[in-house]
């Protein structure tokens, strides 16, 4: 029963959807539409459960005096006083709330982002090293790109933003298209195990 | 219901000042006509829910400001103006009614001087569709999919045993949960940033049960960051499924499963900390992935862990490639549950998707020379609407 009821929810949930894909009249489409609404709420309850988890697991760690506990202890105060603060004086722009996003949380995401930059550079010094074939074509075509897509490269040869447009529309959106058409395809096939119950094992098992 | 004419008067004074020839001969052609059936039609919206009318009127009425449409619903004894149109406009579709329920429409011409003179009425209902024909296109070619997947899993059922080609990324899963059981180090496993109504989340809870299924068969511990609340319950039941699939419950815990932040970057912060202060020797990022790929990626490679990356975003595959030992490339992610499992039932639907495949690249041939040949109707009908 543990299974085979979320399976029967989970088709009629799903054939539903595919037939309101099909059918625009409202014996399907106003379940459907009402569905979706479900699942956003759903999923703001989830908040909650992810507020538990994570102060659950923090504050273990600081009662064990685990591996790093002071941070949990920074985790747990920041996490309690945004909350205190939202609760009490809202969200809305120019609260306590709003004062610390903008001020603390946003800057430290800048910051998080900005270390991309640094990343991709020593990454591409990695995949660009040519050791195979493959590797020195990634090189070349990358050197291509690079070179028409800023104005030296147009100086060297005027005709190489012209061709880097090519490589990009034309082998490299046809390698994208293949990627992306086998990826549906699983996406769909990913669908179609779960609502037809071959794909059940996320579900646990009546033991 | 009878299409009923309503004629309003244009007033006496007005009528010197009208200018627009079009709207008097509209107008003496509706008086001559004595009900002008023809001038104003009200259809029913095709391949909608029932909520919608389409109103349209013969010709164009030049030198006309602007044509007003009003609305008398069944029932009602008060005509509503529900729009103003350009004198140019011919139809007009009203929207947001009720199913069923009959609308009478009077559209009326207003004159360069203002004055105004109707030029027609017409009433219908709307009724809502079964069948979206629009979509006619989709359903075909889903309808197809469906059969493919139903006769290779009713041959794998009957014991057909179907060919999969060995995919690497998914062999290195189970070395590097190894590696990391040889250093006595944690698995980590990224589901991905997005939410449970992504399918690539699905397909990533299904491979982290198997993924703890052998993490467990090793006495390896793993770490499970998440992103998303609602991902949490799923993937605790993934990893206590697969530890119950290797016949030890008793090494799950409870903190495996880690929600850490529904924000990119804090999130990615985090997992970030996690690999540098946990020295995971394996970190598998399966799922949707973002601009936070490569800031992972790259700071698992600087601690020295096998990476094994898998994404549909397609975006995101280059810096997984770039940065990790190895990369499950849009379908091989999906492919992933059969191909572990090896399930007859389930390689059966991989199956299926090389059947569609043969179909697209046959259907993309066959649109080429289409095209080519100057036949546009076949690209067209395949065309999304």
């Amino acid at each position: 029963m543990k299974t085979e009821v979320p399976v029967a929810i989970a088709f009629i949930a799903g054939m539903l959807m595919i037939v309101s894909l099909f059918s625009p009249h409202p014996i399907f489409a106003e379940p459907a539409a009402v569905m979706r609404n479900w699942a956003i709420i759903i999923t703001a309850f989830a908040y909650v459960l992810g507020v538990a988890n994570i102060a659950r697991i923090s504050a273990g760690t600081v009662r064990t005096r685990g591996r790093d506990w002071h941070y949990k202890i920074v985790l747990l105060a920041s996490l309690g006083v945004m909350l205190g603060i939202g609760l009490s004086g809202g969200i809305q722009a120019g609260s306590p709330f709003d004062w610390g996003y903008i001020n603390v949380m946003v800057p430290m995401q800048a910051t998080m982002f900005s270390l991309l930059a640094f990343f991709i550079a020593s990454a591409a010094y990695r995949a660009f090293r040519a050791r195979s074939v493959e590797a020195t074509l990634l090189l070349v075509t990358a050197v291509i790109v690079m070179l028409g897509r800023v104005p030296v490269g147009e100086g060297l040869w005027n005709g190489l933003p012209a061709f880097t447009e090519w490589i990009m529309e034309v082998p490299n959106m046809a390698a994208k298209r293949g990627i992306m058409i086998g990826a549906a395809l699983g996406a769909i096939s990913t669908g179609l195990k779960m609502i037809l119950g071959l794909e059940r094992s996320y579900l646990g098992s009546d033991k | 219901m009878r299409i009923r004419f309503l004629r309003e008067r244009t007033p006496a004074h007005a009528l010197p000042s009208i200018s627009s020839g079009l709207l008097i001969a509209a107008l003496a052609l509706a008086s001559l006509a004595g009900g002008a059936e023809a001038a104003v039609s009200v259809y029913d919206v095709p391949n909608d829910g029932g909520d919608a009318l389409r109103v349209s009127w013969a010709g164009e009425l030049a030198d006309t400001a602007a044509v007003l449409i009003e609305r008398l619903a069944d029932g009602e004894t008060e005509w509503k103006q529900v729009a103003t149109l350009g004198g140019g406009a011919g139809e007009y579709v009203d929207s947001g009614l009720e199913r069923g329920r009959t609308y009478m429409y009077r559209v009326s011409a207003v004159g360069t001087a203002g004055s105004r003179g109707a030029v027609g009425a017409g009433s219908g209902a709307p009724h809502a569709s079964w069948f979206n024909s629009e979509r006619l296109n989709q359903f075909m070619i889903f309808a197809l999919y469906f059969l493919a997947v139903i006769i290779c899993i009713r041959l794998a059922a009957r014991g057909w045993t179907f060919y999969v080609r060995r995919i690497a990324g998914l062999k290195a899963i189970e070395e590097a949960i190894g590696r990391a059981t040889e250093m006595g180090r944690p698995v980590l496993y990224v589901p991905g940033i997005d939410d449970m109504n992504n399918i690539q989340t699905i397909a990533s809870m299904v491979i982290l049960n198997d993924v703890a299924r052998i993490a467990a068969t090793y006495e390896t511990p793993m770490i499970v960051p998440v992103c998303r609340p609602f991902v949490v319950p799923v993937a605790e039941e993934a990893v206590q499924q697969g530890y119950l699939n290797a016949g030890r419950p008793e090494l799950y815990k409870p903190d495996t499963v880690r929600y850490l932040s529904d924000v990119q970057f804090a999130f990615t912060a985090g997992v970030s900390g996690i690999m540098l202060r946990e020295k995971t020797a394996a970190n598998l990022y399966l799922g949707s992935f973002f601009a936070e790929s490569l800031v992972l990626a790259e700071t698992g490679f600087s601690t020295g862990a096998i990476q094994v990356a898998g994404t549909a975003n397609i975006h995101q595959l280059p810096f997984f490639v770039a940065a990790c030992d190895y990369a499950l490339i849009g379908e091989e992610l999906y492919a992933a549950s059969a191909y572990l499992s090896n399930e007859p039932m389930l390689v059966g639907t991989l199956k299926a998707s090389d059947i569609a495949k043969i179909f697209i690249i046959a259907v993309v041939l066959a649109g080429v020379i289409a095209q080519t040949a100057g036949w546009d109707a076949f690209a067209e009908w395949f065309s999304p609407r």
